[in-house]
């Protein structure tokens, strides 16, 4: 690779060139601006960033932290970034297992295996998004009422107004999303840090064990107890509750991006040369042990990139919860706020800014991570 | 090189017994799916075919237990061309296929640099029988609807956005900061937006930015920031064909005395366009099936009229149909196009080069 001397010097019309692009991105963005506040001018339209103190006077469905009308827009937005995390996290989660799953059954010598993996991958992939959402909120909708719900066992129960599930009791909900928000975050980066880089293993997985059972011991402090759903007169009490229009956007972005998900994981294995399996067979590795420590790590340097990048989609995707409801970011800061305030520029100009921030962050994380790994890749 | 020839296998029962014998855990498994599926698929021909109702007037012509396929037949025409004028439906088909024919160029195997020019005027022209162009009855955008008008955002917007993208992809890699920063600025965070959000901008935002007495419709403005999103996607799946193309070819290149641009035109651009096919092609599916989304800012394509019906009185209850049809259509265009990109994948790999 050519590495840029630290001062680079250009001839005169290179010099020239750039002066002219910068001055004609600062001249489009000035007149946008200036068209922008002139038409707000003659609109007698507000702008600014006032209207986040005041109260947002609308309810929200669904909330993590305590929130009422009376609270402000800055509120709001907080409500919204934090339904729009969780149901990223929680899709994100779901979709790795499946697309794993999917991913290393479309490798498998089952022809059967192959063939349901291969059916599923290519209806999740070649499907628009915002149409399976649909057809997931239509199915789910038609469910049986309260009164005959389906149910298996006596714990989890799914009715046409969604579906509840046994639950923990905590202390504080808030502060269990942030926990496991955090732990998610922290917890595969350890685990991506433990398989792949090199060094002491026994020193490596005493941290990993340690991260994990500090982590359960938090969790742990935070439980009051079990709560399983029973019907009443009209519909069930107790557990956790998972609206119709929750379930729905959490079911196709599960879909959707496991079907992605399966093919990178896919690539990933194949990326593996087969002598590094065969070789550790041959050392007398179980196949787990091949597995663990030779094959994986080596695949998940491919895959982490492409990964993330699902995982983001997964994040930017979210916001579909538009079409069905769910009142994530997007619906409640950039849909209901926007229509109390009017100001469209500053509600929508924040929510991609908190998109881009998220984006620009993992982005960055990762690939980080990746031109580490890539130093030590054999060639 | 052609592949080895793959041993002569031994008959399908006997390989079947072998591997039950060897691996009974995963026979077991497989049996479980085969039962599933048996168990499934009767069930699913039975709703979507054998039980199904094809044509009525109203929900009331529908048969209990089975899908009711009438919602879409009884709309055909809105759900190909939304509510454009009835007696002018040809200008429909005859838009479509100037765009077809506009696209055709870029998909041979060898395309050449001309094709990028008389693309965009096909999309130009396919907009002007749709809209009148002023010799032609006028039809607004407005009218405009349907499955065509996914067709047109999918096909429109890539057409445009792929010399934008080109244009980004080259600058990104600029080894002048001003130009590198401006594009990596605008590609990240292109990338990192929601494209729903975009499209509420364009409806509601937009307009604002545009001077007293100029007014864009609303097709348009979304047109604009279509293009700007693919364009920013476009412009990472070139980069990785400007990735792929090796350094030796650009010192040759200049070693025979090719100056700056003649080597970006003539060496480095086929090469690198070459290698980004496949990714451009996956590019465009993933944006033909963003355009359902279009309807959110109240913009009738195909999912726009279906929900439009599911939400008249006389067809209430049929979301299902309604929305299975719309994943069946797209499913067919992008199944077809993924199997062909990825033929594209194996043919186009320059030789002697692993990908």
């Amino acid at each position: 690779m050519r590495r840029p001397s630290k001062r680079a010097s250009f001839t005169k019309g290179e010099l020239i060139i750039q002066a002219v692009m910068l001055a004609a991105a600062v001249l489009v963005i000035w007149a946008l601006a200036a068209t922008a506040l002139a038409n707000l001018r003659a609109r007698g339209m507000a702008s600014g960033f006032e209207f986040l103190e005041r109260p947002a006077g609308f309810q929200i469905a669904q909330s993590w932290i305590a929130y009422d009308p009376v609270d402000s827009h800055a509120r709001v937005f907080l409500v919204g970034a934090l339904n729009t995390l969780s149901v990223a996290a929680a899709g994100i989660v779901l979709a790795t297992v499946i697309g794993v799953v999917a991913g290393v059954a479309r490798r498998a010598r089952s022809l059967v295996a192959r063939g349901a993996a291969s059916v599923y991958v290519e209806v999740a992939r070649n499907t628009p998004l915002p149409i399976q959402l649909l057809v997931w909120y239509a199915l789910i909708t038609a469910a049986p009422p309260p009164r005959a719900a389906l149910a298996l066992g006596d714990a989890i129960f799914l009715t046409n107004r969604g579906l509840h599930l046994p639950s923990l009791t905590t202390a504080a909900p808030a502060w269990v999303l942030f926990f496991i928000l955090g732990a998610l975050g922290v917890g595969s980066a350890l685990v991506l840090w433990a398989l792949t880089a090199r060094g002491a293993t026994r020193h490596r997985r005493f941290v990993l064990k340690g991260a994990v059972v500090l982590g359960l011991a938090i969790l742990g402090l935070a439980i009051r107890g079990v709560s399983l759903p029973h019907r009443t007169g009209f519909g069930f009490e107790g557990g956790l509750e998972v609206s119709p229009p929750l379930l729905s956007l959490l079911a196709a972005l599960t879909f959707y991006t496991g079907g992605y998900i399966a093919e990178i994981v896919r690539g990933g294995l194949a990326s593996v040369d087969r002598g590094q399996g065969e070789a550790a067979a041959a050392l007398g590795l179980s196949p787990l042990q091949t597995v663990r420590l030779v094959t994986l790590p080596q695949a998940l340097r491919v895959m982490a990139p492409p990964m993330v990048s699902q995982y983001l989609n997964l994040l930017k995707n979210s916001s579909l919860a538009v079409v069905v409801g769910y009142p994530d970011l997007v619906a409640v800061f950039g849909g209901t706020s926007l229509n109390q305030t009017g100001q469209a520029i500053e509600t929508l100009g924040l929510v991609l800014v908190f998109f881009v921030a998220v984006s620009l962050t993992l982005s960055w994380a990762v690939n980080s991570w990746s031109r580490r790994q890539q130093r030590w890749s054999v060639r | 090189m052609s592949p080895p020839r793959p041993r002569p296998r031994q008959p399908l029962a006997q390989r079947m017994i072998d591997a039950l014998r060897r691996r009974p855990l995963d026979a077991a498994a497989a049996l479980a799916v085969l039962i599933m599926a048996a168990w499934i698929a009767p069930g699913l021909m039975r709703w979507a075919i054998i039980d199904a109702t094809w044509t009525g007037e109203t929900k009331a012509a529908c048969t209990e237990g089975g899908a009711c396929w009438a919602i879409v037949t009884s709309r055909w025409r809105q759900v190909l061309a939304g509510f454009y004028p009835k007696d002018h439906l040809w200008r429909v088909a005859a838009a479509a296929l100037v765009l077809l024919a506009g696209v055709a160029p870029l998909l041979r195997r060898r395309t050449s640099g001309l094709a990028l020019a008389t693309a965009p005027a096909a999309v130009l022209l396919a907009y002007g029988v749709m809209e009148g162009a002023g010799v032609l009855p006028r039809a607004p955008t407005d009218y405009w609807g349907g499955f065509f008008l996914n067709l047109f955002i999918g096909l429109g917007a890539s057409i445009f956005a792929l010399p934008l993208g080109i244009a980004l992809a080259l600058g990104r890699t600029s080894r002048l900061p001003v130009v590198k920063g401006l594009c990596v600025a605008f590609i990240e965070v292109i990338r990192g937006s929601p494209l729903i959000v975009l499209l509420f901008a364009a409806a509601v935002v937009a307009p604002l930015f545009t001077p007293a007495g100029m007014t864009l419709d609303k097709l348009t403005r979304a047109m604009i920031v279509i293009i700007l999103f693919e364009a920013a996607y476009m412009a990472e799946a070139v980069r990785g064909g400007l990735a792929g193309v090796p350094a030796g070819q650009v010192e040759a290149a200049r070693a025979l005395g090719l100056d700056r641009w003649r080597t970006l035109v003539f060496v480095v651009l086929p090469q690198a366009l070459r290698i980004a096919t496949p990714a451009l092609v996956n590019s465009f599916i993933g944006l033909f099936k963003d355009t359902t989304l279009i309807y959110v800012i109240g913009v009738l394509d195909i999912t726009g009229v279906l929900r439009n019906a599911v939400t008249d009185f006389a067809w209430q209850g049929l979301e299902t149909e309604a929305y299975v049809f719309v994943a069946a259509v797209f499913w067919v265009f992008c199944f077809g196009l993924s199997r062909w990109s990825a033929s594209l994948e194996r043919r186009l790999s320059i030789p002697g080069k692993s990908a």
